[in-house]
């Protein structure tokens, strides 16, 4: 059952150096910018990070990229008109890269959290990705073997959760949320609101407390305040 | 379309808009394609895709219409039409490669005329790759369009016997939008179907490989278009 946590620094306390952490958000929607700084601050190095993109500006996992804590990153998209830190750390052959087509990381991630060992899909078959991978045809089409992606902790954003830890969220925000939050063996959540056990309305419910470990209310994140970026 | 003139990229988008059967469900990928959602009509029922979990998008926000919540996956600030709804990222590539789309429309470095697809990584050595969801899109949607323009900046054609820029999907793409024709990627080879000021004649000289002649007169440019064409 989740807890509930005063501050987003006493919600990631206990990531070690070297951990393997999935961080929900498609750019800066969804992003957890709140616990990501509270990661920064806690000191963690050497991370393995999991996200779509590789940063956004000069917030969030851009400024746990830029600050060097970032050893290899899993993503699908990180170039961008503003991943100006992922791509200086790149460039200089500071952070690790291991490109994965979208669907694959989501559904990798996906297979973590339900348990399936791996699975077959056609995205990527005959292309650079597919390199060195396990290849089979299916009904005369071409599929790549790919491999679950667990992690030690989830960082995502929600907008509303309860007591327990049951979460809903907000339109585009929702993205990769419920899948990293069945896929790491800890979870923490910031919501911008938490409400009493009950309050939530059971079939609206997206992401239920099962998965979810840590809560702590951030009542107005910094994705809410800033200009949209690209 | 008696265009005399090559077109320009709203008018590329336009015919695209127009070949989109009633009632699809669309996806359109980042950079020019975004352009044919400008050319749909409300009376076509077209209800779009947004990878990072939406149906049902709306125009660009604009002013007090912005959430930093509800963005496409160019990350632009988007609204939500009635019916929209939102969905976690692993069931929206679901909903892409388990085929459910119907059509997918990207923009390209090159496809061949046998309709491979590159359009992810120019694979130049100090190029950042990024795939994103490109791979997904052109495998998963039931047809995949291509909207270009014919010529790179230094005049060679995208249209290419095979391809050699690194590969987004083999056998993918159905038919090729380009301000100098359209083309379709059928089992009879590469179709001209429609051209915009030059001809068929011009367009061999221009490209390099062999095409079917499938143009006919003004006044009757929905034929060669009508069902799949691969």
């Amino acid at each position: 059952m989740a807890k509930l946590y005063e501050s987003p620094a006493a919600a990631v306390a206990g990531i070690p150096d070297g951990a393997t952490v999935m961080i929900g958000g498609f750019g800066t929607a969804g992003q957890p910018v709140e616990l990501i700084e509270a990661l920064l601050a806690n000191g963690a190095s050497g991370l393995v990070v999991v996200n779509n993109n590789a940063g956004n500006g000069d917030r969030g996992l851009a400024a746990l990229i830029g600050a060097g804590r970032v050893r290899k990153i899993i993503c699908s998209f990180p170039r961008q008109s503003d991943s100006w830190h992922f791509d200086a750390k790149y460039r200089d052959g500071q952070i690790e890269l291991e490109l994965v087509a979208q669907g694959n990381l989501a559904e990798r991630i996906r297979a973590a959290g339900a348990g399936i060992g791996a699975f077959y899909t056609p995205t990527g078959f005959g292309t650079a990705l597919a390199e060195g991978k396990e290849q089979r045809a299916i009904d005369g089409r071409g599929h790549v073997l790919e491999y679950p992606i667990r992690a030690d902790f989830a960082l995502i954003a929600a907008h509303m959760a309860d007591r327990l830890g049951n979460l809903v969220y907000r339109k585009t925000a929702r993205n990769f949320g419920p899948i990293m939050a069945a896929a790491a063996t800890t979870t923490v959540a910031q919501v911008a609101t938490i409400v009493p056990t009950g309050g939530l309305d059971p079939e609206n419910i997206v992401t239920p407390c099962i998965y979810v470990d840590r809560v702590v209310r951030v009542e107005r994140p910094v994705t809410e305040l800033e200009e949209p970026g690209q | 379309m008696s265009s005399t003139d090559r077109l320009g990229a709203d008018q590329i988008a336009a015919l695209v808009a127009r070949d989109i059967p009633d009632g699809s469900f669309v996806n359109l990928g980042i950079g020019l394609p975004t352009k044919v959602a400008n050319h749909l009509v409300p009376e076509q029922n077209v209800m779009l895709h947004t990878e990072n979990g939406m149906l049902g998008m709306g125009p660009e926000a604009h002013g007090s219409q912005i959430d930093r919540d509800l963005i496409n996956a160019g990350k632009v600030p988007v609204t939500e039409l009635p019916g929209a709804s939102y969905f976690h990222h692993a069931d929206s590539f679901a909903m892409m490669r388990g085929g459910h789309l119907d059509i997918c429309v990207l923009g390209a470095y090159q496809v061949s005329a046998r309709g491979d697809l590159a359009n992810w990584h120019t694979g130049r050595p100090d190029d950042i790759p990024a795939v994103g969801g490109a791979m997904d899109l052109a495998l998963g949607a039931r047809q995949t369009f291509v909207m270009m323009y014919l010529l790179s900046r230094n005049g060679t054609a995208k249209i290419v016997s095979r391809c050699t820029y690194p590969l987004t999907g083999l056998r993918c793409v159905s038919r090729v939008y380009t301000d100098l024709a359209v083309f379709l990627i059928a089992h009879r080879g590469l179709v001209v179907r429609e051209t915009f000021g030059t001809d068929v004649e011009q367009l061999r000289q221009l490209i390099g490989v062999p095409l079917v002649d499938g143009t006919r007169p003004a006044g009757d440019p929905h034929l060669a278009g009508r069902g799949r064409a691969s």
